[in-house]
This record gives C-alpha cells, structure tokens and sequence, in this order.
C-alpha cells in the first residue's frame, strides 16, 4: 500500500490546513493590533485558555466510572496545585503531579 | 540562553516525546507507509491530535478536500491564538512565520505565560527557541515511536500527564499574573458547558467559541461602565 504521491500530498494538504489556522488572524487582525477589543482578548484570553485546556485535558485523564469519580486525575492534580502554591517551581510540580498520576495508574492502586 | 530556554520548555519535552512516541508507534503499525513518514509529518503538519487524525485518515485514504476539512476543523482553535501573539510577534522579521508554524497549544501556553524583559528583539529569539525546542522533541518522539513500533519496554503509562500538569501550572502562573479569576472562570466553566453538551473531538474548539464569546461581552460591559464614568465625570 505503499503509495508515496498519495502519502507525500497527504502530508502537503494536512500542513497547509494545519498552518491555515495559525497564520489567519495574523492575515486579518495584524492592523488592528491596537484596538480595545484586540488589547482586551490579548491580555485575557490566554488566561481563560489555560483554565480550559486544563479543565479538558484533566477530565479527560480520568476514570469517571470509578468511586469516587475521576478521583485518579484529580488528586495528581490537586497536588500540583498544592505544591505550586506552597514552592511556585513549575518543574518540580509538573514532576511530582505526573509521578503521582503514573504511579496511580501503572499500579491501578485507587 | 539555550540552558533558560531548555529549562522553561523541560515540561514539554516530557509530555512531547511520550506523545509523539504514541503518535509515531500507532503510526507504524496501522499503516504500511516507511518509518520516515512519521517524524516528516511532525516537521511539516506538527500538531499532536491532528496527526493522530492523520493516521485513520490516511488508513482509508480520504480524498484531499476531505483531509483539508478534516485537519482545519480539529485545528480551528488555534485561529483564537494568534489573536493575543499579534503584538508580541509584531517586527519578528524572517522569525514571525516560524513562530506562527509553530503555535501548538503548549508553545501558544509557554510564549503568553512567560515573564518578557524590555528588550524586544531578545525576547523574540527566546521565542523563536522556545518553539524550535518543542518542535524537536515532537520529531524526536515521532522517530522513537516509528522506529520502536510495538517493542516498547519502558512502561511510561501516564506520562503524558506531564502535559496536564503544565496547563494547570500556567493557570496559576496566569491568575498570579493577572490578579484577576474572571477569565480563569470563565474558561473552566466554558469547558464544563463544551464537555457536558460536545462530542469529544468538539470540545476543545467549543469551549474556546463560548469563552471567546464570554470575552466580547465582559470587553462590551467594561466599555459601557467605563463611558458612563466618563460622562458622569465630564
């Protein structure tokens, strides 16, 4: 099944769309880079972004059929949380938040 | 520099390599292509859940309106990103179009999180390295994983949630930033609404419409609150 043109147009057309969706505001907003409304989504979406890639991609870690629910991802996360607040050094919670989180689940412990 | 640079982007190496593991491994053994395939598509496309699409679309050979579709739709949040980056990527000269190649979700988190110095040119070379960084781990990954194939021995079950664990990190990077938990709100709840009603492969991009959406009308009551002052005052 080894057929390159297929593959190598394939892989053109999936980064052309792929880039398509970085580069347009760029095309569109890049003279309005001083209205309000830009300063306004500038200095807040990345915040609500972060809340929700969290949100997502921490529920989705989960095991919600188990009692109590998603309580496999959520305890790793309360204790980057945890640790965060108490040193604020990102490495060493991202490190012990995944620690935790591989160790709950190769054992299958909770 | 480099060593600052390595040290800001360690998170996302631990999550990119595992994951472009993953992505490299089901590559290699869904599809009957060569093993280069895998780490060229994390150099031209690079984008963790689109190249995963990638995979089944390639195993039923979709038709390139199709994949076209397809990749722009699974990648349509990052049209939002771009969108709080034109001013810091503004005067990047040959360096803008990289950094706009290489938006992910993860470099997109690292490059608006970050503490920047005065000196714009400086804090657009970290930039441009932040994001060459990540790209290589996300190639190196995808090689691993297509030359392995199935003969994985380390049990690095989980590990991806390194990554989850950065998104969080940042939130509170963010709020601590920001001194404000508006937008921190509005995004988790944003999320809880696009997961309650969105099939998965939707979520993400819904969630980021609602809270975009949030946004306007949040920038609209400032504005209103703000020109009644004015008037009151004037």
């Amino acid at each position: 099944m080894a057929d390159l043109p297929y593959l190598l147009s394939f892989i053109a057309v999936a980064a052309a769309a792929t880039f398509a969706t970085r580069v347009i505001p760029f095309v569109f907003f890049e003279r309005h880079t001083e209205h309000p409304l830009i300063k306004h989504l500038g200095r807040y979406l990345p915040a609500a972004v972060m809340a929700l890639l969290a949100t997502v991609f921490l529920t989705r870690s989960g095991d919600w059929n188990a009692t109590p629910p998603g309580i496999d991802a959520l305890l790793p996360g309360l204790l980057v949380v945890a640790i965060h607040l108490w040193r604020r050094n990102a490495l060493l919670s991202i490190a012990a938040g995944t620690a935790a989180y591989m160790a709950i689940q190769q054992t299958g412990f909770l | 520099m480099n060593q600052s640079v390595f040290r800001l982007t360690l998170p996302i190496l631990f999550g990119y390599i595992p994951l472009g593991m993953a992505f490299g491994v089901l590559f290699s053994t869904q599809l009957d292509y060569p093993w280069w395939a895998a780490p060229l598509m994390g150099l031209l496309i690079y984008a963790g859940a689109g190249q995963i699409l990638a995979v089944s679309l390639l195993a039923v050979g979709a038709g390139m309106l199709e994949v076209f579709v397809a990749m722009f739709v699974l990648n349509a949040r990052h049209l939002f990103y771009g969108l709080s980056l034109l001013g810091q990527f503004r005067g990047a000269g040959w360096r803008k179009a990289y950094l706009i190649f290489g938006l992910t979700d993860e470099t997109y988190s690292l490059l608006t999180s970050r503490r920047r110095g005065p000196d714009r040119q400086h804090e657009q070379e970290l930039d441009f390295r932040i994001t060459g960084f990540n790209q290589c781990y996300w190639v190196i990954g995808c090689t691993i994983g297509a030359l392995l194939g199935d003969n994985l021995a380390f049990d690095s079950t989980g590990i991806e949630f390194a990554l989850v664990a950065l998104f969080i990190v940042l939130t509170i990077e963010q709020y601590k930033a920001l001194n404000d938990g508006f937008p921190i709100w509005a995004g988790a709840a944003s999320a809880g609404i696009a997961m309650l009603l969105l099939s998965p492969a939707h979520q993400l991009i819904g969630a980021i419409v609602i809270v975009t959406a949030v946004l306007l009308l949040h920038y609209r009551r400032l504005r209103d609150t703000n020109g009644k002052e004015g008037t009151s005052h004037g």
